[in-house]
């Protein structure tokens, strides 16, 4: 990157906010994506909107590339630059403001997730979605990759939160799409487009979100199936009894092998599944549907079932899904997590999948998730040092992302397409869907300097 | 180093928010992840050792903070330290290190010999007049810092004090052997006289060996492989000496290393002596039904904040709480963040200065939130560091050790 270019982005964010030296660079050539990495030319932490509007303005001048990233936690490679400009939003970090008439909270866009949780339910409010890096993933990045999270099933995802946005565009010119109104039906939706966007459309300096009330109540019940079918016909039985669970988690026999080594959290090894289920709302309620959850896991033979009476029981029975990741990652060096999505009806036949794709290709999967949302796990655990195991990986993936497709699925569920599956994408939303993306893309961003190379 | 440890990382980010030096800069250079990327980096011989990479990896504490967050099992800190000690004992001690961990340390009475000018400069008015004329501007930062945070010594280390054998009060239960401290009997003689007493109360014959020496941390500190070796066998070989049921120390740092003797060095006695180390609050913990008997109503407020090497490096976090919950009138409130560093960190305090300060100053405003009159803590790092942030900023809040306050409950 030319000296003067970096001299006018110092000028804008100070020196101190201005990496260029080649130890930064490197550390900021990963995300949380295996496998893929790539040198950025310079890297900014802007610490207002001002800031940012001006950094765009230098960079859709100047010709360079401008890649948003908050924490760094993308698993598709999506916060990586290829010799551009990373910008950084960690230091954008206020919760402006939390509208306890309107129910609504607005937050620059480097606030962590958990501190927003902390913020809204020390008032009695809740904000649902939940990814597994909540306590360091930043709102910014959860609004450009839509992430999800346990609470999907019942509560819906970022983008079923998002009322407001405020994006600094490629030139620099502001946007505002929504606000805090329910009902908005002035021109385009914009705001569903901007999520998950994957920074390719704009920079999200505001983010108004959704606030609902803090369920009163949790009742928390484990399950362990012999047979992966009867726990799957639980899945869509529950469903079916009109219970929604806030979580309907699922861990299979790989993964309950590895968390039971590890942890020792009292799993037998001789079952096929477990389900972690836990009903919120109002205690009333949650009773009722605490025991038909109960009743349906028994009719369909779960060889265990337990309901928590207290908190500290309540953590124990959820301890083998917390420590699934863990339990898994600690095996091999290196640990490829998926996100293929099905419908839920779909989620036996999927396993099935899973498990002859790893037996053909001879790699290790193991398989937890969203078993409510379809939103399943599998996890290859191997080794970065054995390419060849590492192309069985891959080979075995492909195969599982077009049963995914072919049953009316996606190949991302949740952690976004960026680098890592780009190749995928034209197979699920087809020539027309590119050719519309592609159009989008052009009228946000003429130039192409917003994180390209990302999506498609 | 082992190239396994490094690509172990699978740069989740989990580390993050646990760190205290990336939450002061948001710098993936300050965090675990980025340190780990950067050893690995530079094994590739994707970067070199440049007096930038050694800069952004002297920025660590080595809290372990990272440790406990990580999913897989991966200790950025300890990995750090060990790619620090590697690095220096490939170049050799310097002169000054040299003095230090070889001829100072692992002798007790030349460094008690050490410190007397210090109490004599305290003693006699001098640091008085010092401090109030301002002269200790005139000598280099580390110095003003240094001399800053020693508090009032007391008149003889407890090493020089205490006798080899305290017997057990009442029906004898068995017998520990105490590992005292350096910094505990220089400094904090009146923490662990009355950690000594807690054990013997309880019904402990409590064996404090006088010629055991430094437990040997400061030698990994500063890449000292071999001191640190020999500071183990040594002590290994004077506790060996004795039938002990446990090991007990009241200083978090020393039950770390001594809890590590068993990997440093090879045969049963090193693994035998570290798995008999125990924290004071461990073994008080076992004994809660006698303390309860013991203890006597004290109308305050506490507040405890967890030092690395206890929570981090040893895992104890649920002990110490259970100890001070059991004190009659004691109100406890848990502290925001009580097992983040406190910025003391050996001698990070002296020699990353701003940094220090600026995880000293989060933590005393957690202290501030908690409301407590009492702040309890148990190791002599946290302690010189938080005294010396709540003379400045809190000065009604008093410091004690775990053993101090339940002494102090005793005799109420």
């Amino acid at each position: 990157m030319q000296p003067s270019f970096i001299k006018e982005l110092q000028t804008i964010v100070g020196g101190q906010y201005t990496l260029t030296d080649r130890e930064s660079l490197a550390v900021y050539g990963y995300d949380s994506t295996p496998e893929i990495e790539s040198l950025p030319g310079v890297v900014l932490l802007p610490g207002s909107v001002d800031e940012v509007v001006r950094i765009m303005c230098h960079c859709h001048g100047a010709g360079l590339t401008v890649t948003p990233r908050g924490s760094g936690t993308n698993l598709s490679g999506g916060s990586l630059s290829a010799g551009g400009v990373v910008v950084q939003t960690s230091r954008m970090n206020r919760i402006i403001e939390v509208d306890e008439e309107n129910l609504t909270a607005t937050v620059e866009p480097g606030v962590v997730t958990s501190a927003l949780h902390r913020e809204v339910e020390a008032r009695g409010l809740f904000y649902p979605p939940d990814p597994g890096s909540m306590n360091i993933s930043t709102m910014g990045g959860n609004v450009a990759e839509n992430s999800g999270g346990l609470r999907g099933l019942k509560y819906g995802v970022t983008a079923d939160y998002v009322m407001g946005l405020e994006t600094i565009l490629a030139d620099g010119d502001t946007l505002r799409t929504g606000g805090k109104v329910v009902k908005d039906v002035a021109g385009y939706s914009l705001n569903p487009l901007l999520v998950s966007s994957e920074g390719t459309l704009g920079f999200f300096t505001g983010i108004t979100v959704k606030l609902i009330p803090k369920p009163q109540g949790k009742i928390t019940m484990l399950a362990h199936f012999p047979v992966l079918q009867d726990a799957a016909m639980a899945v869509s039985a529950i469903i079916a009894a009109k219970v929604i669970p806030a979580t309907l988690e699922f861990l299979d026999k790989v993964t309950i092998k590895c968390v039971e080594d590890y942890a020792h959290v009292g799993l037998p090894l001789d079952v096929d599944a477990v389900l972690l289920i836990e009903v919120d709302g109002h205690p009333v309620v949650i009773a009722e549907e605490a025991a038909a959850v109960a009743e349906i896991c028994k009719k369909h033979r779960c060889s265990f079932f337990q309901t928590a009476r207290t908190p500290a029981e309540a953590l124990k029975l959820t301890e083998a899904r917390r420590t699934a990741l863990s339990a898994l990652a600690r095996l091999r060096p290196t640990t490829i997590l998926e996100d293929a999505t099905v419908p839920r009806s779909c989620i036996a036949a999927m396993l099935k999948v899973i498990q002859a794709s790893a037996k053909k290709h001879d790699v290790v999967i193991g398989t937890f998730g969203h078993a409510g949302d379809g939103n399943l796990h599998p996890t290859c655990l191997t080794d970065e040092r054995d390419k060849d195991e590492i192309k069985r990986a891959h080979a075995a993936f492909a195969e599982i992302f077009d049963a995914a497709i072919a049953m009316g699925g996606t190949i991302t569920g949740e952690h976004g397409v960026g680098l890592a599956k780009r190749k995928y994408l034209p197979k699920l939303v087809g020539e027309s869907g590119i050719r519309v993306m592609r159009g989008i893309k052009q009228a946000f961003d003429p130039k192409g300097i917003l994180n390209p190379g990302k999506i498609f | 180093m082992d190239y396994v440890k490094l690509i172990n990382c699978m740069r989740c980010g989990m580390c993050l928010p646990a760190c205290p030096t990336y939450r002061e800069t948001f710098l993936e250079t300050a965090s675990p992840r980025g340190r780990v990327a950067l050893i690995r980096k530079l094994q590739e011989g994707e970067l070199d050792q440049s007096e930038r990479l050694l800069e952004y990896l002297s920025l660590c504490l080595d809290c372990q903070a990272c440790a406990s967050a990580c999913p897989c099992g991966v200790n950025a800190g300890e990995l750090v330290a060990e790619f620090t000690c590697e690095r220096k004992s490939d170049s050799g001690l310097g002169f000054m290190e040299n003095l230090i961990l070889r001829k100072l340390v692992p002798h007790p009475d030349r460094l008690e010999t050490s410190m007397a000018p210090m109490r004599l400069y305290q003693n006699s008015g001098l640091q008085k007049l010092v401090r109030t004329l301002g002269l200790l501007k005139m000598f280099p930062k580390p110095l003003e810092r240094m001399e800053g945070l020693l508090p009032t010594l007391p008149s003889r280390p407890l090493r020089q004090e205490i006798h080899e054998i305290t017997p057990a009060v009442g029906t004898e239960l068995g017998t520990v052997g105490f590992f005292l401290g350096c910094v505990m009997s220089l400094i904090f003689s009146d923490a662990s006289r009355a950690t000594i007493r807690l054990l013997s109360l309880f019904g402990y014959k409590v064996i404090t060996p006088r010629n055991q020496v430094c437990c040997g941390a400061p030698n990994m500190l500063g890449g000292d492989l071999i001191g640190l070796n020999e500071a183990a066998r040594t002590n290994i070989e004077i506790f060996g000496g004795y039938e002990v049921d446990f090991i007990v120390t009241d200083c978090g740092g020393c039950g770390a290393e001594l809890k590590k003797y068993g990997h440093h060095i090879e045969g049963e006695p090193a693994t035998a002596f570290s798995a008999k180390v125990r924290d004071i609050s461990q073994v008080l913990a076992m004994n809660a039904e006698t303390l309860t008997l013991l203890l006597k109503p004290l109308k305050q407020t506490v507040t405890y904040h967890d030092p690395c090497h206890i929570a981090h490096c040893q895992g104890i976090r649920k002990e110490p709480r259970e100890l001070l919950k059991l004190v009659p009138g004691l109100e406890y409130k848990e502290l925001e963040s009580a097992d983040a560093c406190c910025g003391s960190a050996g001698t990070y305090n002296i020699t990353k200065p701003e940094m220090s300060d600026l995880i000293l100053q989060r933590k005393l405003d957690t202290v501030r939130a908690s409301g407590a009159d009492i702040l309890v803590t148990s190791n002599p790092g946290c302690l010189l560091q938080l005294k010396k942030g709540l003379a400045d900023s809190l000065p009604d809040v008093k410091l004690m050790h775990l053993t101090e306050v339940l002494a102090l409950s005793i005799d109420s």
